[in-house]
């Protein structure tokens, strides 16, 4: 049976991830100033474990709760760049689940260290093989013992549906039905995917964004031409396919601090300046996600 | 000097495919030049214009990270390994 938003409440009632969702709107008024369509921007880092990926973290987990598939002595497993590795560490320590997460080896430490404090394994992949050579390992691992409830963010369900039963229905109600678009970037394509199902119906434009190299510093996107592709992803759920630089996403992400006191994540500037051009030719409002924090980028370049 | 340089599957389109050359160089500047002459546009892939190591791109020379030996200034000691890497990964 396909998981409710009023199931996902019930079961996390009287915990922190009762906090997952209902994340602020709020317009970017000097970087959107002058522009023909209204700028606003749905702030994930305000999700308790900092991240849009709460969402499908809490989603995938209390599905497969749901499913019957955890059991005494099972092990939660995914791979992982980052973000979706806190949300399922922070998830599992409130639910009480034990948790290995492949991420590749040397990405940023702070999410290594965050998934670890909350109690996480890590298997560290081959770092020359990135977010793909981490895929690969965990679905040997998954092969390998039965032990392990592999969650696959990339084909579970409960990802996009986590977006199409939330972060839609929120956007849909915080802007009382006055959106005109939606942009937003595309990793394992969990929330473009849910989000149109939720929202495009209701007549809003949705624009998804890729990286335009596969050496990118955008981190959580993926440039679908080389890698694996989710088979969550589908392009028709979008009306505008666009591409970002990772030079202007840093630009961006630096001015949403200075100009508007957003600290977010590369991802967050790139989809800003997507939507940015985005406002330049379309009227009404235009909803941009940001799906994370520039705290966790604080051991990289990005900020020096 | 000549080093084994390793690359990432992101950046396999800048060397014909390879994701391991040889090259000659006494400084990871060097080195990078001297992969460039055989694949034009590498540098451009993993410097920016004003020849620093990319941001979202991270070099290690043996188990030390360039940017801390110096950047593309660092020395490449004969017969080590260069690891070219991307800082960020995708698909979170």
């Amino acid at each position: 049976m396909q998981l409710t938003a009023d199931t996902v409440r019930a079961r996390v009632r009287g915990t922190l991830l009762e906090r997952v969702g209902d994340t602020p709107l709020l317009p970017l008024r000097r970087i959107g100033a002058g522009l023909r369509g209204e700028l606003w921007a749905k702030l994930e880092s305000a999700n308790p474990g900092g991240s849009v990926k709460d969402r499908a973290g809490l989603w995938m987990v209390i599905a497969a709760e749901e499913a019957g598939h955890i059991a005494e002595g099972s092990v939660l497993l995914d791979a992982t760049s980052g973000n979706t590795g806190v949300a399922l560490a922070l998830v599992s320590a409130v639910r009480g689940h034990r948790l290995t997460l492949v991420m590749p080896d040397r990405v940023s430490l702070e999410r290594k260290r965050i998934a670890r404090a909350f109690g996480a394994e890590l298997v560290l992949s081959d770092p020359l093989e990135g977010t793909d050579g981490a895929i690969r390992e965990a679905q040997r691992l998954a092969a390998s013992d039965p032990r392990y409830v592999y969650l696959d963010q990339y084909s579970n369900p409960a990802n996009p549906l986590a977006h199409e039963l939330t972060t839609g229905p929120e956007i849909w109600m915080q802007t009382g039905g006055a959106v005109a678009q939606f942009v937003a970037g595309v990793g394992t394509s969990g929330t473009i995917v849910g989000v149109s199902r939720a929202l495009r119906p209701k007549g809003v434009r949705i624009v998804a964004v890729q990286p335009d190299d596969a050496l990118h510093g955008i981190e959580g996107w993926k440039h679908m031409p080389t890698a694996i592709r989710p088979p969550i992803w589908d392009e028709r759920v979008a009306d505008v396919h666009m591409t970002m630089g990772t030079d202007e996403a840093i630009v961006m992400t630096r001015r949403l601090a200075k100009e508007e006191g957003i600290f977010a994540g590369p991802s967050g500037g790139a989809a800003v300046a997507a939507a940015l051009k985005v406002a330049r030719e379309g009227t009404g409002r235009i909803v941009v996600l940001i799906a994370d924090g520039g705290e966790r980028y604080l051991s990289t370049p990005l900020w020096e | 000097m000549t080093v084994t340089v390793r690359l990432p599957g992101a950046l396999r389109d800048a060397t014909g495919g390879q994701t391991k050359v040889e090259a000659n160089g006494r400084t990871l500047a060097d080195v990078i030049t001297d992969i460039d002459r055989r694949h034009p546009g590498f540098r451009g892939r993993v410097l920016d214009e004003s020849g620093r190591i990319r941001t979202y791109v991270n070099v290690y020379i043996g188990e030390d990270d360039a940017r801390s030996k110096g950047g593309t200034d660092a020395p490449v000691p004969e017969g080590s390994e260069v690891m070219v890497i991307p800082a960020m990964a995708g698909g979170a």
